[in-house]
């Protein structure tokens, strides 16, 4: 449980949690882009596995998982690659199940923790298919970490809470990922409705895209995951520098957050 | 078991069975979908048993398809053909309902579901145009908001049925992801679904999808095969046809049809997919044939995908065809042996496309072209000569007339 474990710990240390989102094999420095991000303050990160067809995701992580297969990428080459990596945080793939069930639940999981990989998120798996997927998983030790929705109602929210592993990452919005101009009022509301029901850690995510929504939305949780913002800066031709401006920035906000509150 | 539900002609039969589980059929289908549209599907799946469970609400539906949709539609004889091909040849007629294909039966009733849901939105994805037509004609009958996804590469090559769907009110979004035809539209409908679901219904147009649709696009379908095979009764003396047999793009005039056939196990059911330049091209729609078990748009099936599981683009001359998976209980069907799955190629689709308007007087959609040139394949060789067959002609031509000039060389079309 080297995710949760890692994410409480910083919790418990005052911080509000920041885990950003990377595309894997999105360009060659991929591997430099997360280890700029891991530099610049992330808490974990998220390492996208390209999919054909993303349908939660919006124009942004489309247009990067299309690169990315364009250049090469597979499930086997991320992960591979991905066991290179020597940050100090954990790691998260977040894919969808059908490159999951197409390598094999069993090889998925085993590869994953092989290549030092803490997590997965999979989120066209909800709570009521998780099945043999979660049985290779739990056996494996990869946490398995699920969504909650702003239309999830409290029996459900109830059960992904308690059947999440790593975190609970409740969706801002109602929506596909992208950035978004402003907070969506769904963010409080989803918030506060998984921090009443769990002591794991609750991350909001979808649409977070600024530092000023990236505090914003900490204070309604205990961190966030910022995907597109991100994303569009090496879609843009940045590279690990510029990721990991961009995150430290995140950081420097929500860690001010943190001094004006103590 | 409920009685039938009648509707000035048209019959309803009671619910047939459901599926296992979360939607099973065997190890196909289920409900593979973010978060956010589980209760959604939840509360499609409740209102929906309950509704087809009420004679009312059939006897509503029935109604419509009657007065409405023009239902029940025949089942033509087709002596020249029949005479061609030497093996008796009948047609089940979903081309003559209103709109011109077997989509509006579907349509209707998940129209009368959205009312039901108390929601004023509909979305669609649509290949051919036929689905999307379909659905803004029932958006049009009930007073729904209409938006359709359609594939730019669909939008170009059905411009008619863009133009009918403008005409009826609905908004056409042209699709320019991935392979910009039925797949990328179902993904951007499923975008579009994740945001609006509290307010709007997505009317998914084949036995594709996630629970419940698989098995309510079907239960909506039955009355083709139900209404073929008491036809199919009268004509042949209370027998039934030994071959039945559809074309099958996600599946959904394919299922309606054998539904009335299935438990006739002397019944021969064939579903024919698309062929495109040829299996061994990989450029094809057969997903039966060529396809692996995945997940994708929900459920379980089997999908044309690549070694590392990305999902292939499929190919058809016809845009219906034209998807590079199939429904669920279709895998099912396949994997348990009770019906195959053959395939006919663009070429042979319109030489089918001319066979069945020269011999019959009927200009077929190039989707059935498919199944009419598998028979004329197939007569004489699997069919024995003598053999009666019935196929099911799930829409008309008229929105493929340019397409098929074009590549027949008819250079007076305009």
């Amino acid at each position: 449980m080297r995710l949760e474990a890692a994410l409480r710990d910083r919790r418990a240390s005052g911080r509000s949690l920041l885990v950003p989102y990377v595309t894997g094999g999105l360009g060659s420095g991929w591997l430099d882009v997360v280890r700029a991000v891991a530099d610049a303050g992330a808490d974990a990160i998220e390492i996208g596995i390209p999919f054909s067809d993303p349908v939660i995701d919006g124009r942004t992580v489309q247009e990067a998982s299309q690169r990315a297969l364009e250049l090469g990428a597979t499930p086997a080459s991320i992960i591979s690659d991905a066991a290179r990596l020597d940050v100090e945080v954990p790691l998260v793939v977040m894919t969808y199940f059908n490159p999951v069930q197409h390598m094999g639940f069993e090889r998925f999981a085993k590869e994953l923790v092989e290549a030092g990989i803490d997590g997965a998120i999979v989120p066209d798996l909800p709570l009521d298919e998780l099945g043999d997927w979660s049985s290779a998983a739990d056996a494996a030790g990869v946490e398995t970490v699920l969504l909650a929705a702003p239309t999830t109602p409290d029996t459900r929210l109830r059960a992904i809470c308690e059947r999440s592993r790593g975190f609970v990452y409740g969706v801002s919005l109602m929506g596909v990922t992208g950035e978004r101009t402003r907070l969506a009022d769904q963010a409080s509301v989803m918030g506060s409705r998984c921090k009443a029901l769990t002591d794991r850690p609750v991350l909001l995510g979808v649409g977070i895209s600024t530092a000023e929504q990236a505090v914003e939305a900490a204070s309604f949780a205990d961190g966030v995951v910022v995907g597109s913002a991100l994303v569009r800066r090496l879609l843009e031709g940045g590279g690990p520098e510029q990721a990991g401006a961009f995150v430290a920035s995140l950081r420097a906000a929500l860690d001010d957050r943190e001094g004006e509150r103590g | 078991m409920t009685a039938s539900a009648r509707g000035l002609g048209v019959q309803l039969a009671p619910p047939g069975s459901e599926p296992a589980g979360l939607g099973r059929f065997g190890e196909y289908g289920g409900r593979f979908v973010p978060e956010t549209l589980v209760p959604a599907l939840e509360e499609l799946e409740r209102e929906f048993r309950s509704a087809w469970s009420s004679e009312e609400f059939r006897a509503e539906l029935a109604g419509l398809l009657a007065s409405y949709a023009g239902r029940p539609t025949p089942v033509t004889e087709c002596h020249r053909l029949s005479e061609r091909l030497g093996v008796r040849v009948l047609l089940k007629r979903e081309d003559l309902t209103h709109t011109g294909s077997h989509k509006i039966n579907n349509v209707l009733g998940q129209a009368l579901l959205t009312r039901r849901m108390g929601k004023q939105r509909v979305i669609a994805e649509t290949g051919a145009g036929q689905h999307g037509v379909a659905t803004a004609t029932a958006a049009a009958l009930f007073g729904l908001e209409c938006l359709v996804f359609m594939g730019a590469v669909d939008v170009e090559r059905q411009a008619l049925n863009v133009f009918r769907m403008r005409l009826l009110g609905a908004e056409v979004v042209p699709v320019e992801s991935g392979s910009a035809t039925l797949k990328d539209a179902i993904n951007e409908a499923l975008r579009d679904w994740v945001a609006t679901v509290e307010t709007t219904h997505y009317c998914i147009g084949s036995v594709v999808g996630p629970h419940p649709y698989p098995w309510m696009v079907r239960e909506f379908q039955r009355v083709v095969g139900d209404e073929a095979r008491e036809q199919c009764r009268a004509l042949l003396g209370g027998t039934d046809p030994d071959v039945v047999l559809a074309c099958v793009g996600g599946g959904s005039n394919a299922i309606g049809t054998f539904a009335g056939f299935i438990d006739l196990p002397g019944v021969r059911l064939v579903g024919v997919e698309a062929g495109g330049r040829g299996l061994e091209s990989g450029q094809h729609g057969s997903s039966v044939s060529r396809g692996v078990p995945g997940v994708l748009h929900g459920a379980r099936s089997l999908f044309l995908q690549d070694e590392h599981g990305q999902i292939l683009e499929a190919h058809s001359i016809s845009a219906g065809l034209d998807y590079p998976g199939v429904g669920p209980e279709h895998a099912e069907l396949a994997a348990a042996g009770r019906a195959e799955y053959a395939n006919a190629t663009d070429e042979e689709a319109l030489e089918g496309f001319e066979l069945l308007a020269r011999t019959e007087g009927i200009v077929p959609a190039l989707e059935p072209a498919h199944a009419i040139a598998w028979l004329a394949r197939e007569a004489g060789r699997s069919i024995p000569k003598g053999a009666t067959v019935l196929v099911t002609l799930s829409g008309r031509g008229d929105k493929d007339a340019e397409q098929v000039a074009e590549r027949l060389g008819y250079d007076s079309f305009r």
